[in-house]
């Protein structure tokens, strides 16, 4: 028992990426703690589910199959889980930091009285020491995350309560498979054994979902704007670049705020965490809530007319100059140098 | 027919403009340090309840808020808006609240308030952006909540509807009345301050402000009952202290790192032709690109 748990969300039919990096992690930690990686899926024609979930390592998958679990809606959802975790007793819960995720958990915290730290961008197991009391906690999830528009780094604990519960955005930890031939064990979960009318009693009326355009998070090669860019038109040239070198774009806060950029391109603490081979950054300054979505880029260059711009600090080229100037140049010379 | 409505807003450091002592040593906000504001999404949570009022007449609007003596700062706001009365939530055994023990102490001076058809709040409060509260109190008040609201299309007949904006789309969802609701920032901004209302809340007070006003300050709040702003202490409200405060709170704040940039070593190039195709070589022998 005391396992951790993983509450997986689906996407048109699949589990969502955010779900599998979970579990991803959620092995991990459970191979530290010694334990069981134990998922939940709950909605609706999910035959076959858990052939997608037992590569990420997951021991036990269980699965909650009714109509009345799709679409998501809070109380349902949140009355399953609260009963699953109040059988099993998870010490770890953990969800993805969605629109369902950061529905759900609060809710779920609340009711089982377990505290939860929003969009975590670490998760680790270790000690704490509490020294009034005088007691020493062995095997805490730490749980870290940046606080205060992203100028500190918390690490945050629950000592007492189970289970310790978090979420996290999706791209911040890496998915891999885990064994393509792990086996776990699928449990049905009986559905009505928790869902009252009561839970009912808020209705989905209509429903318009679009399907992601842009998917920056899978690219090896991003070209990012800032507001440097100076206008939407400008931002055409870095679409060019993209186009020729085989990247995607993607942009600043200040830039989706400008309107140069949609927001579904947005890098940073409050968007997508990236991790490129190569990252581009164009009339972007690097605000730690930027480079906190793209620092574990494997290369950045940097081009940025002031030389004393802070994204210069973790570039490993520097361009000293006009963007506008500059990127028409490296379109020409990647057609002239390449075959 | 009038709706009841409550709004929750935060008052929070302006995280935009943090300085160097804004964490103390025990890892809690050093709120003095910092600018206070209302807290963005709050505002949309309040034009909200503006619109229904509008539209609905009879609607009246409470804004209840925990924080320090300086939060009634939030409520003179909400009035000067159009919100009808308030209440500043403030005691020192609410200090060190984390969601948990600020969604129970707001839960308990809701059922203390007690007549309320509707309860909207501001999706995330940016000191923390954790957009717990809003779903917590609604636990514990054992209602339904709608999160990531951004627009009531109608509150008729013990019945809401409610445009929600998802990652990758929106949702009209329909609950029955009363629920709580959180509000995002992509909904209708807060409209101004009113004149007219700014004239008649100038000198809304807590009862601890007045006492600490100057001596020339005259005090006109029995004449005029809505100058009073309501301060509730922990004595006012029925609360079990072990939910409360740092005790209350499962989570807690073990360590805290200022971010600091780690230099790396870079090569500086200019705009110069050399430079550039020099730089576009080197990415395609070493394969980056191409
Ligand atoms: C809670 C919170 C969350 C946030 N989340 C995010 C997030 O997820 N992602 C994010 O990006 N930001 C985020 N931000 C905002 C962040 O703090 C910065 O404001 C933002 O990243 C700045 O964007 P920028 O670098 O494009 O703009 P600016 O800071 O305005 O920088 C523009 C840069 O362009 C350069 N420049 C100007 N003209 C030219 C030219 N012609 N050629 C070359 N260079 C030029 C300038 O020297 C400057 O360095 C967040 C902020 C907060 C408070
Ligand atoms: N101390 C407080 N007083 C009143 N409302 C609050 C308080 N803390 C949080 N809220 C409400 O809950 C929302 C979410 O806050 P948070 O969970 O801290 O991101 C805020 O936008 C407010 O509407």
């Amino acid at each position: 028992m005391n396992n951790v748990f993983v509450i997986c969300e689906m996407d048109e039919g699949k589990v969502a990426d955010v779900s599998l990096e979970l579990l991803t992690k959620g092995r991990t930690l459970a191979n530290t703690l010694n334990c069981k990686l134990e998922a939940i899926v709950l909605g609706h024609k999910l035959k076959g589910v858990e052939t997608q979930i037992f590569p990420f390592g997951a021991d036990v998958v269980h699965i909650g199959d009714d109509p009345r679990l799709d679409p998501y809606t809070t109380l349902p959802h949140a009355a399953i889980v609260n009963g699953v975790f109040g059988e099993l007793k998870p010490q770890i819960g953990l969800l993805g930091a969605t629109t369902m995720g950061r529905d759900l958990g609060p809710r779920v915290s609340s009711a089982l009285v377990s505290g939860l730290t929003a969009d975590c961008t670490a998760l680790e197991i270790g000690d704490h020491e509490d020294k009034k009391a005088g007691k020493v906690y062995k095997n805490l999830l730490y749980q870290i995350r940046p606080a205060f528009g992203g100028n500190i780094v918390a690490t945050i604990i629950n000592p007492d309560c189970r289970p310790q519960m978090a979420t996290v955005r999706e791209g911040v930890m890496k998915k891999e498979i885990y064994d393509p031939n792990y086996k776990g064990v699928v449990r049905l979960i009986d559905v009505n054994a928790y869902l009252k009318d009561e839970h009912l009693v808020v209705k989905v009326i209509e429903r318009h979902m679009e399907k992601s355009r842009v998917n920056i998070k899978n690219s090896s090669i991003i070209v990012s704007g800032g507001y440097g860019m100076g206008s939407k038109e400008n931002f055409q040239v870095l679409y060019d670049l993209a186009e020729v070198i085989g990247a995607e774009v993607g942009a600043s806060r200040a830039a989706v705020d400008a309107g140069y950029a949609d927001h579904d391109r947005q890098v940073g603490q409050t968007g997508i965490t990236v991790r490129p081979k190569l990252y581009i950054a164009c009339g972007i300054s690097g605000q730690i809530q930027h480079t906190a979505g793209m620092e574990e880029s494997s290369m950045v260059i940097a081009i940025n007319n002031d030389p004393g711009a802070p994204i210069n600090k973790i570039a490993d080229y520097v361009i000293t100059g006009d963007v506008m100037e500059i990127i028409p140049k490296m379109i020409k010379y990647y057609k002239k140098n390449s075959k | 027919m009038g709706l009841k409505i409550i709004v929750l807003a935060k008052q929070v450091p302006d995280t935009r403009n943090v300085g160097k002592d804004a964490m103390k040593a025990d890892g809690t906000v050093n709120r003095a340090a910092l600018p206070a504001i209302f807290n963005p999404e709050d505002l949309n949570a309040l034009e909200q309840a503006l619109r229904l009022k509008e539209k609905y007449k009879g609607t009246t609007i409470t804004l209840l808020t925990m924080g320090p003596g300086r939060a009634a700062d939030i409520i003179r706001e909400g009035l000067f808006r159009g919100a009808d009365d308030g209440y500043l939530l403030t005691d020192r055994a609410f200090a060190g609240s984390d969601t948990l023990a600020t969604s129970y102490a707001l839960a308990c001076a809701i059922r203390k308030i007690k007549s309320f058809d509707l309860i909207i709040a501001g999706r995330q409060a940016i000191d923390g952006d954790t957009a717990q509260v809003g779903p917590q109190v609604a636990e514990k008040l054992n209602l339904p909540q709608v999160t990531y609201a951004e627009e009531v299309l109608k509150a008729e007949k013990g019945k809401i509807q409610i445009k929600r904006r998802l990652e990758r789309g929106v949702e009209t969802v329909e609950s029955p009345l009363p629920c709580v609701i959180t509000v995002n920032s992509s909904a209708a901004p807060c409209r101004p301050r009113a004149a007219k209302l700014l004239m008649k809340y100038k000198h809304a007070r807590t009862m601890s402000e007045r006492q600490t006003q100057a001596e020339d300050y005259i005090d006109m709040s029995a004449d005029r009952p809505y100058l009073n702003i309501q301060e509730w202490s922990v004595n006012d409200v029925e609360t079990d202290s072990k939910w409360l405060g740092l005790s209350g709170s499962p989570t807690k704040v073990k360590t805290i790192e200022n971010v600091v940039f780690q230099a790396k070593e870079s090569k500086v190039l200019t705009s110069s032709d050399k430079d550039i195709e020099e730089l576009i070589k080197e990415l395609i022998v070493n394969h980056t690109i191409g």
